[in-house]
């Protein structure tokens, strides 16, 4: 039940946002909803729970490494939210861009969908059969839709509805590939059931022709969603487009999602020991990620699209950890925890910086350093974080998939994974750094709203945590991704 | 049976057909709406051996859904757009129809090599299906007006259920009951959108969503 509640929490919280009228109490329950389901996911490290409604719902550690990451960041955006919702004032504002007034989203609207997506998201982690998993990542793309669209402007609006458009189709062709698999289990005489234990289980059974079909419509859809290249094109102008805090769940959390999804898949594979199809196709589509999302870094003006695109490249680098398999597939897991936390930080430092600036454009922001002291050494310690720079945990799980890569004597593949990540460092380094320094812009900046605790802390809170991943990996969070990547064909 | 269930799936190609001709975006809702019954009677017919409630209640819930409310809402968009017709769409009506059967032909001879399906349905249902499929994905790419394009989805879905039905025996009611219920969000909250593209930019159409790019 102690799983179930998990779900309800949020989604009931969600619902009754949307009625709430006064700010106040509204802004407490996001806070207090948030902290008790943070409670709950530790709880869950603790205790042992029961599998539900007939196992399908239950918890394993891939679940668990995705149920942390999500809690753990919605935590931190829910304390910004408070900092950021008191910002946005009410009634008609003047656009950053262009010439035209446009009004917010109510606030209320913006809380529930907050909430429900949150409970959508649980879903997917707690989710062990393949048809429900469908439900519940299809339910967080219309859940986090509306969240997309809270500036009411054409802009916002064109990247909802291809967000909406793009992943809803890749999605319905998700559908397809279950079918597949569940095609490929009843004439193989299997008793229909799609919970994906039962599939591990009697794997070896399954008919490959049905598997494979199955495999590559799963990651087609699912890799739309997770935006593997060339799937991606609605992230950029999604994660540009959405408030700060949104792009931050949207990176560090909801694409995880997607990716849990091809997860379950790989299991099965792995289960019938088939892995090598999957691996192949998984590194084709994680290198060619990684380097186009390297060309379009090169050249780019926008700070949000920067971070979007880099979130690209690092869905490319879970994809190839995982292809590489054995101690790449639990690379890709350790990355997944720090990809999270440091794109999370990333973003809500670029939603400080777009408050106090107000222009996207890398060319506007000069002088971080002086401006927003404390934003600025967190934008920069995220750039060093992100591009993979030692003493940071992305160091360590991208070094683990390097060595993956050596160790299987795949030269070609460790040569272009090692060229695209230094063009995404000299792409990065050259906007990152620009901004920090150099004089201040001359016209003012609104810089002491900007720096209050509620905006600060929670990317600092996400620093902390991605530089002692570095250093230090606990005991139990190593034996919980270890026993992840061993399901994944890892070790 | 089977010559009920073909009849069925004649009138599937044909309302895709017309589809791919129609200019008037009120056919096209017709249409669709048309699809959602023709779905609802293929479910029951797919199951004759065994109805049980099962069967009925997914028939029942898809047919109100897809052919009564979905359409209900959308013509109440499309009242308030004041938008009467698609217009110029990337690809032409006539072309359209041809790469419809196009479609059909590949849909054909994509069927041929996939094995059989677990139960005894006439070999033209698959190819059905995947026609389904592919002029959704040809609706969206090619027309557009978001409504157009959120009927494309819509097509698209009734695709991949048709070969849900016709492929797999025993779906759980839960899992069927959740998809339904996606596509009913999804259809609310794109209407939603549709709605504010309309009030922003005094029409719906989708290339004037052409400002993000790199």
């Amino acid at each position: 039940m102690a799983l179930l509640a998990l779900v309800l929490l949020p989604a009931a919280a969600g619902g009754l946002a949307f009625l709430i009228r006064p700010d106040a109490p509204r802004r407490a329950m996001l806070v207090c909803v948030a902290i008790a389901h943070a409670c709950m996911t530790a709880a869950v490290w603790r205790v042992s729970t029961q599998p539900v409604l007939n196992g399908w719902i239950a918890m394993d550690a891939q679940g668990l490494v995705f149920l942390s990451i999500t809690s753990a960041l919605f935590l931190a955006v829910s304390v910004y939210a408070i900092h950021f919702l008191r910002n946005e004032q009410h009634g008609m504002r003047h656009d950053l861009e262009e010439d035209l007034l446009f009004a917010n989203a109510p606030e209320a609207v913006f809380t529930g969908c907050l909430l429900l997506f949150l409970a959508t998201m649980t879903l997917v982690t707690v989710s062990q059969h393949f048809g429900l998993l469908w439900v519940a990542i299809e339910s967080s793309t219309l859940a986090s839709a509306p969240l997309i669209y809270f500036h009411r402007h054409h802009r916002s609006l064109e990247a909802t509805w291809k967000y909406l458009m793009i992943c809803s189709v890749g999605v319905a062709l998700a559908l397809l590939g279950i079918f597949f698999l569940a095609l490929g289990a009843e004439r193989s005489g299997l008793e229909g059931s799609m919970r994906v234990a039962d599939l591990v289980a009697q794997a070896s059974q399954l008919e490959p022709a049905w598997m494979k079909a199955a495999f590559i419509f799963l990651l087609v859809g699912y890799g739309t969603k997770m935006g593997l290249a060339p799937l991606h094109t609605w992230l950029p102008d999604a994660h540009s487009e959405a408030p700060s805090l949104v792009s931050a769940l949207l990176s560090g959390a909801l694409l995880n999602c997607a990716f849990l999804g091809i997860l379950r898949m790989m299991q099965v594979f792995v289960g019938a020991g088939q892995q090598a199809f999957a691996q192949q196709l998984l590194v084709v589509f994680g290198l060619f990620s990684i380097g186009l999302a390297a060309v379009f870094l090169l050249e780019q003006a926008d700070y949000k699209r920067l971070l979007a695109y880099s979130s690209v490249e690092h869905m490319g680098i879970l994809a190839l950890g995982l292809g590489l398999g054995g101690i790449g597939a639990f690379g890709a897991m350790l990355h997944t925890v720090n990809h999270s936390f440091t794109k999370a930080l990333l973003f809500l430092a670029a939603g400080n910086i777009l408050a106090a600036y107000r222009s996207k454009s890398t060319r506007d922001v000069t002088g971080l350093a002086r401006t927003l002291p404390a934003t600025s050494f967190l934008w920069v310690a995220g750039f060093f974080a992100i591009a993979g720079s030692p003493p940071f945990g992305t160091f360590m799980s991208e070094f683990t998939i390097l060595r993956a890569a050596l160790n299987q004597g795949r030269y070609i593949v460790a040569i272009a994974y090692i060229a695209f990540l230094s063009l995404v460092f000299i792409g990065m380094s050259r906007s990152v750094l620009a901004m920090a320094q150099g004089p201040p812009p001359d016209r003012p900046i609104n810089a002491s709203a900007h720096e209050s605790w509620q905006a600060i802390a929670p990317p600092a809170a996400l620093a902390i945590v991605v530089l002692l991943l570095g250093f230090y990996v606990p005991p139990a969070l190593n034996a919980l991704l270890h026993e992840a990547a061993r399901s994944l064909g890892g070790m | 049976m089977d010559v009920w269930l073909n009849a069925i799936m004649v009138l599937l190609v044909f309302s895709n057909l017309i589809l791919l001709g129609a200019g008037r975006l009120s056919m096209y809702i017709r249409c669709v709406a048309f699809q959602g019954f023709l779905l609802g009677a293929f479910t029951v017919l797919a199951h004759i051996s065994d109805l049980t409630v099962h069967v009925w209640l997914l028939a029942s819930v898809g047919t109100l859904l897809r052919g009564i409310v979905f359409p209900a809402f959308l013509s109440r968009l499309l009242r308030d757009s004041g938008v009467r017709r698609e217009v110029e769409p990337y690809i032409g009506y006539t072309p359209s129809i041809l790469s419809g059967l196009a479609m059909l032909g590949a849909g054909m001879w994509l069927s041929v090599r996939l094995p059989a399906p677990a139960i005894a349905l006439p070999r033209f249902v698959v190819p059905v299906a995947l026609m389904l499929i592919f002029v959704g994905l040809f609706l969206i790419v090619t027309r557009r007006k978001a409504l157009s394009q959120l009927l494309g989805y819509l097509v698209l879905e009734n695709g991949v259920y048709v070969f849900g039905v016709a492929l797999v025996q025993k779906t759980p009611l839960l899992v069927e009951m959740g998809v339904l219920l996606d596509v009913f969000m999804a259809v609310l909250v794109m209407g939603v959108a549709m709605f504010h593209i309309n009030r922003e930019f005094d029409h719906i159409d989708t290339d004037r969503l052409s400002t993000l790019k790199d």
